[in-house]
């Protein structure tokens, strides 16, 4: 680790707060319907959709409601995939996706999971990646927005009847917020140097007379939602590691930007709307420290290098490059991996399954954690108010008081329901795992052996069902097995903790917002942040440490001892 | 049912028609005219003829020419067409007897890392200025140049860090390469 390495890890997440202090402001506006910019596109849209945005909705009209947009969105993305084959702007002639990998792609972009079991330069046209996923990088990150507001007003006061309206919401977070950061974004990704064309891959005749053939597409707009909506899917086979896809330094430094901007954004937002900005502030300071412990330890383990090949006559002095690019150094590639899985994003500008073990053990811990660090756009503070609600439980269990967070009574049922949601991740990823490990045609998938090979089949149900679609590699995932249960792992990941995240907030919305007293536990101060950090730690800990300890801990302790597999 | 579906079919249509179609063919027009060269894909020509991509590595093996880093991409190296990482994880036997067979092809250690570990789109454009530095020896004796000229070289093609802060120092192979072809 070296000082202008750190000094490159501070600017970056300077920028990101920096920004995302006026940016809350903002979306607390497009919020509240007092952006009005493009008032008749919007009016246009409703009148389209028979839509009255005025019209509230309770927790189940809310929820049916995004439900119903991400079935749509889900079908037509299917069909756009299976049929690209006929359809225009298909200039290398890429036939449809089979029905295994087309569904589990579908789920993927809808879930904002975006995990690939394809790569885009050999299998994408520029159809499927314009109309298709680009379209629901921005649809996904929306609904995950739309459904943060939602539980956000549940706190803002007292015996409400509604959470607000979903399709408002939805057109407002695409037209006012995310479009225009991604045509900004875009803009600066094609300045430093990301292809946006239409035209067909060149034929390049190399210096020593080879020919190579230069895969090229409109991928600097996909590449900037995929990062400010935390999709992370990417235009290329090799992400955001990809020379056009990170094509610097620099590049790379504003992906990383990108895809925490919205998150932590929306964490202040949600103080506007309770009209508490110190209570953003807490949950943000918590997620900050977060980024920057996983952050230190990939940094280290990175920049320490292998050991086995630093005894076979390495260089200590550049650490470990296998799977890494020369242009990022280690500190932006371990700012990128503790950021983009801590976010939910899941683009990867190195590839994790060549990292040292404890390099590795971070992502997958981060994802493991929840996906609340600061996680998903939307996704991340949802998923963090309802650690939040249990953080408030266990202390009110200390002090034997009836547990309140911002004047809201929480009791039997919000907990139950709190407690649905946090199971759903350990259920389905260890689950799948363990049924994936002993099943032949399951494990066949898996290239490396030892405990590195189990670490590949953890990683890939823990991206899943985290929806964050970061892969560790090495594992064969197009098959139908794996595609079919990624793809259910995504759908219960994200839809099995909205429904029950969306009863709490119906639940809380009805009750009376009791005035703070002298006995009320202040949850905006560090002795809060503090039981919130270490609830989260300790539930993700106890759920996920026996498994870690056979995969990357393990594995670490091997290569200390020199065994290779 | 249909106050539910009506609104989502007519919404999954109007943003697929404006954020997939409209926005992003008005903005690849918009792109192809302020950064024409970039929008492209960063194509450099020689003598009228694309020669390969500014941002992509091309595999080099001539002596006479400095060469990439390791390429994990298939069947050959560099294959832009299907960029691909080894994707062999820290204990794997076989990263590390193709890191040995490496390093010996060098001539023994240390080497700089970049050398011997490859990248993870298997099509990096750039390789460290040590690795550069190591290779001056053997591209001065099949040109027949002088060592201290080729040092020049390399150091006017090494980029620094940007923003003097961003990222490492680097060399990108194909531009000292064409570099190398018009001096001789």
């Amino acid at each position: 680790m070296t000082i202008l390495g750190w000094a490159q890890i501070a600017l970056v997440m300077a920028a990101v707060v920096a920004a995302a202090i006026p940016l809350a402001r903002a979306i607390a506006a497009v919020a509240a319907g007092r952006v009005t910019l493009l008032a008749p596109l919007e009016r246009a849209i409703y009148t389209a959709g028979g839509i009255d945005p005025a019209r509230g909705m309770g927790w189940q009209g809310y929820t049916l409601a995004m439900l119903a947009t991400n079935l749509a969105g889900f079908l037509l993305l299917y069909a756009l995939l299976r049929l690209q084959g006929l359809l225009p702007f298909n200039p290398q002639g890429f036939g449809g996706l089979s029905p295994w990998l087309a569904f589990n792609t579908a789920v993927s972009f809808v879930t904002n999971t975006n995990w690939q079991a394809y790569s885009g330069e050999a299998a994408m046209s520029y159809l499927s990646q314009m109309a298709g996923l680009t379209v629901q990088n921005f649809l996904s990150a929306a609904t995950g927005m739309a459904l943060a507001l939602a539980l956000c007003r549940a706190f803002s006061g007292g015996g409400l009847k509604d959470l607000g309206n979903f399709w408002a919401d939805f057109v407002r977070l695409n037209l006012y917020v995310l479009l225009p950061l991604a045509i900004l974004v875009g803009l600066a990704f094609v300045a430093l140097g990301m292809p946006q064309t239409l035209a067909a891959y060149v034929e390049a005749t190399t210096l020593e007379g080879g020919t190579q053939t230069i895969p090229l597409g409109p991928a600097a707009f996909q590449v900037a939602i995929k990062h400010l909506g935390t999709n992370g899917g990417g235009f290329f086979g090799a992400n955001s590691a990809h020379p056009f896809e990170g094509p610097s330094a620099l590049a790379t430094s504003l992906q990383i930007w990108s895809h925490q901007v919205i998150p932590f954004a929306l964490v202040l937002t949600f103080g506007h709307i309770v009209r508490d900005i110190r209570q953003g502030r807490a949950l943000l300071a918590v997620m900050l420290a977060f980024v920057i412990a996983g952050t230190w330890i990939v940094y280290a383990a990175e920049a320490g290098g292998n050991p086995l090949h630093l005894a076979a006559g390495v260089d200590p002095a550049m650490g470990n490059m296998e799977g890494k690019e020369v242009r990022f150094g280690q500190a932006l590639v371990a700012l990128f991996t503790a950021t983009t899985t801590g976010a939910s994003n899941g683009a990867v500008n190195a590839m994790f399954d060549s990292f040292t073990p404890l390099g590795g053990l971070v992502p997958l811990f981060l994802m493991q954690l929840g996906e609340v660090l600061p996680g998903g756009v939307g996704s991340g503070l949802y998923g963090m108010l309802v650690f939040v609600l249990l953080a408030v439980f266990v202390a009110g269990l200390m002090v034997g008081r009836t547990p309140e967070y911002l004047g809201k009574k929480v009791q039997a049922r919000e907990v139950k329901l709190a407690m649905l949601a946090v199971l759903v991740l350990p259920a389905v990823i260890l689950g799948f795992t363990a049924v994936s490990l002993v099943l032949p045609a399951a494990a066949s998938s898996i290239q490396d052996a030892g405990p590195h090979g189990l670490t590949e089949m953890l990683y890939a149900y823990s991206s899943a069902a985290g929806n964050n679609g970061s892969a560790f590699g090495g594992l064969a995932a197009d098959t139908p097995w794996l595609d079919a249960t990624l793809g259910i792992a995504m759908l219960l990941g994200r839809f099995a903790y909205i429904v029950p995240m969306m009863a709490i907030a119906g639940s809380l919305a009805a009750k009376p917002k009791l005035a703070a007293s002298t006995g009320t536990f202040p949850t905006h101060g560090p002795l809060f942040a503090g039981l919130l950090a270490g609830l989260i730690l300790i539930l993700g800990g106890l759920q996920f440490m026996p498994a870690l300890a056979l995969g990357p801990v393990a594995e670490h302790f091997v290569l200390a001892a020199g065994k290779i597999f | 049912m249909t106050s539910v579906l009506r609104p989502a079919i007519a919404l999954v249509v109007l943003f697929t028609l404006l954020l997939g179609l409209a926005v992003p063919l008005a903005f690849t027009g918009m792109a192809g005219l302020v950064f024409p060269t970039q929008a492209g894909g960063s194509l450099i020509e020689r003598d009228g003829r694309v020669v390969g991509s500014a941002l992509l590595g091309q595999d080099f093996t001539a002596d006479c020419y400095f060469q990439p880093r390791p390429s994990a991409t298939t069947p050959a190296p560099y294959n832009a067409a299907a960029s691909a990482a080894s994707q062999l994880g820290p204990t794997s036997a076989a990263l590390l007897d193709a890191v040995k067979a490496r390093v010996a092809a060098l001539g023994g250690g240390p080497v700089p890392a970049d050398a011997v570990q490859a990248s993870g789109a298997g099509l990096d454009p750039h390789v460290s200025p040590e690795n550069a530095a190591r290779q001056i020896r053997r591209v001065a004796q099949a040109r027949g140049m002088s060592e201290a000229r080729l040092a020049e070289l390399v150091a006017a093609y090494t980029e620094g860090r940007q923003l003097g802060v961003f990222g490492d120092p680097r060399v990108n192979v194909l531009r000292l390469d064409l570099a190398l072809d018009g001096s001789t």
